[in-house]
């Protein structure tokens, strides 16, 4: 298992090498120019060296290790800097925005929480809701319950989060004022007063990523509950005198949270990816929606670390997923 | 018994077999043993079938028909231009007028027979709108889905048929599944917008650069699927014996292996539709689809939030319309994985 893991994580360098000079070769054909917000009223000459200042146009051979070296070095240096007091990273370069002129790291590190808290809540909420779910339309398949659960996921699954996100604005804000249509980042959770005004604003985007995680996981915790109630260990369970209960949450549960499992660690980038959507149409100022403007306003350094830190999540849970499922499934280790 | 007359209804004749296989165990001779009544059903047939017992599926494609027919053939009635902007001041006197139906519970509200489901801000119908949206919203997506499928049925099939390829391409695959689609999408369609604009113009510009940025960024599910299929496939006797007597393999796979890797690539196709609708109308609501004053669904429902709250139907209208659409096309992927699935048919 452990020489698995290590294979994995061994091949999960070049790919992430790859991915990355990926979006940098694609970055690289992108037209616009940082300095088009500068007055026109500064010298030719000052904005060739301001240009210069920020490495733009510099040959990828030198721009590509350059950003490579200070998202790997240089950043993990700032952080232990932060944490210990001590001083590696003192006179190295980071890298750059183009949009505020402050160190890209910074900016997310401030973005990052709101995203976590929303797409986190989400997550929790939506596996809380999705596996008894699952389990229940499974056990009683074709109930009523499970055609409702069945049409109602198949919705959930169908409408996209802007729609649903602005339905439900519409609804739970405009017409009945429950909740706030715009999520106040600011907000300093310090008292149960701003605690529950906290869980007011993030109530109806962790309610939409909510409902797209939980019709996902619901069919295929059911699919999968399916799979396993048929089996002949249940028989067997069943037949020595196992209590139901037993046999279903016990013995069928265990078995078909297996796949489920891989699922929940595949899913993750996926609901970060969501949270794209779900940030704009709730303006949270999270790092989807800072994605969203930097590429508006051609912020290079930005997006290229932004699409960075997605690419990693996504090889990350993969290789969770793939640890997990050799760790709970003995059939599955490729030693 | 008429055992040849294929026009006698169904039931009863099997009917009188069932019949006749009890009396043959009870000591009849062999030969007046039961031969099969209907004629053979082609495998197509069998499929549609059992298309029809799923009634989710039966109803969506019933829905699904209506939806494309009127977004194709209505703008043929309805003949309002969805881009016509009348002088200023008709435009002041018409604008945002609110759909018919408002009357019902809000007698004062601004309403003509002229305009059904109401005009927006510059007095444009909503209905024609709807209905145009609809058109490039449908055609972005039957065109993604085609662009992807054939890449990844040709990927898939490669991959699986030609052993030297297979550790290359699936590594290509794994690359693809690895990279963050979305910002890379959002990143591409703000790149290569402009010179395809130079080449297509504006709007066609922007379709050929949705079309082929979600068709490049969706095969490789498929790729994987077709793959595994063609593997399993390439073991079985028929694809020995086409070997045997010489076939090309060219000529092999598009004679043996293409028809067998049929079902899954349909059942892929199908939920490609949903998906590729749903990317172009996030990528229109984000702001990096059609230009502003062309109408697509997730265009319309963008340039209608900020005024939601008044006019609830601008936002209402297209977000069903593509949820509607996403809803039928998922439960025919549904019922058609169901009827292509031999294990589980005739069940």
């Amino acid at each position: 298992m452990l020489t698995y893991t290590i294979r994995r994580l061994v091949l999960a360098v070049p790919t992430l090498f790859f991915i990355s000079l990926v979006i940098f070769l694609l970055l690289e054909l992108a037209p616009g120019d940082p300095m088009a917000q500068v007055p026109l009223t500064v010298p030719a000459e000052v904005k060739e060296q301001m240009r210069e200042a920020l490495g733009v146009g510099q040959p990828i051979w030198i721009s590509f290790p350059k950003w490579l070296y200070q998202f790997f070095v240089i950043e993990p240096q700032v952080l232990f800097d932060h944490y210990f007091g001590t001083s590696f990273s003192e006179g190295d370069f980071r890298a750059i925005s183009w949009q505020t002129r402050s160190p890209v790291m910074d900016i997310v590190v401030q973005r990052l929480p709101q995203t976590l808290w929303v797409v986190g809540t989400a997550y929790v909420v939506g596996f809380a809701i999705a596996i008894p779910v699952g389990i229940y339309s499974a056990y009683r398949q074709y109930s009523l319950f499970d055609n409702a659960g069945t049409f109602v996921t198949m919705v959930g699954f169908s409408v996209p989060p802007f729609f649903s996100g602005v339905l439900v604005i519409v609804i739970f804000s405009v017409q009945l004022g429950w909740f706030p249509s715009i999520y106040d980042t600011t907000l300093v959770v310090n008292s149960w007063e701003t605690f529950v005004k906290q869980i007011n604003q993030m109530f109806l985007p962790v309610m939409v990523l909510a409902l797209q995680i939980t019709s996902q996981i619901s069919r295929f915790m059911r699919s999968s509950m399916l799979d396993n109630l048929n089996q002949d260990y249940v028989r067997t369970a069943r037949a020595k005198g196992l209590k139901e209960r037993t046999v279903v949450m016990v013995h069928v549960v265990r078995n078909s949270m297996i796949p489920v499992v891989t699922v929940m660690a595949l899913s993750v980038p996926q609901i970060f990816g969501g949270a794209i959507i779900t940030e704009q149409v709730f303006k949270v100022n999270g790092i989807g929606q800072l994605l969203i403007t930097a590429i508006e306003a051609n912020d290079l350094p930005m997006v290229q670390t932004l699409t960075f830190i997605f690419a990693v999540l996504i090889v990350l849970f993969n290789l969770i997923a793939d640890v997990l499922y050799g760790i709970l499934d003995p059939r599955i280790r490729y030693e | 018994m008429s055992d040849y007359d294929t026009n006698t209804p169904k039931a009863p004749d099997t009917a009188t077999a069932m019949d006749g296989a009890a009396e043959g165990l009870t000591g009849r001779t062999p030969l007046s043993d039961p031969i099969p009544v209907a004629p053979p059903k082609s495998q197509w047939a069998d499929v549609w079938s059992q298309f029809t017992h799923h009634r989710g599926a039966m109803i969506s494609l019933f829905i699904l028909a209506v939806i494309v027919l009127g977004v194709f053939l209505g703008p043929f009635i309805w003949r309002a231009d969805p881009q016509a902007i009348p002088s200023v001041v008709d435009m002041i006197k018409q604008r945002d007028a609110r759909p018919v139906y408002v009357t019902l519970w809000d007698g004062s509200a601004k309403t003509t027979w002229a305009n059904p489901l109401g005009t927006d801000n510059l007095a444009r119908d909503n209905l024609a709108r709807l209905m145009y949206g609809g058109r490039v919203s449908i055609a972005v997506g039957l065109l993604a889905m085609a662009l992807s499928i054939v890449l990844g049925a040709f990927i898939g099939v490669v991959a699986g048929y030609f052993r030297r390829l297979d550790a290359p391409l699936m590594r290509l695959t794994d690359l693809f599944l690895a990279l963050p689609l979305l910002p890379l999408i959002l990143v591409g369609s703000l790149l290569f917008r402009e010179p395809l604009a130079a080449v297509f113009g504006i709007e066609g510009g922007t379709f050929v650069l949705i079309v082929s940025l979600i068709g490049i960024t969706s095969w490789m599910q498929t790729a994987r699927i077709v793959r595994g299929d063609v593997l399993a496939l390439k073991e079985r006797e028929f694809v020995l014996a086409a070997k045997s007597v010489g076939t090309q393999p060219g000529k092999l796979i598009r004679k043996h292996v293409l028809p067998n890797v049929m079902s899954p690539i349909m059942v892929s196709a199908t939920l490609g539709i949903a998906t590729a609708i749903i990317t172009e109308s996030a990528l229109s609501f984000l702001g990096f689809g059609f230009p502003p004053d062309f109408p697509t669904w997730g265009r319309l429902l963008n340039d209608s939030v900020d005024r939601m709250v008044l006019y609830p139907e601008r936002v209402v209208w297209p977000g069903l319309l593509i949820s509607l659409t996403v809803l039928c096309v998922n439960y025919l992927g549904d019922g058609l994985r169901d009827a292509l699935d031999p294990r589980i048919r005739g069940r």
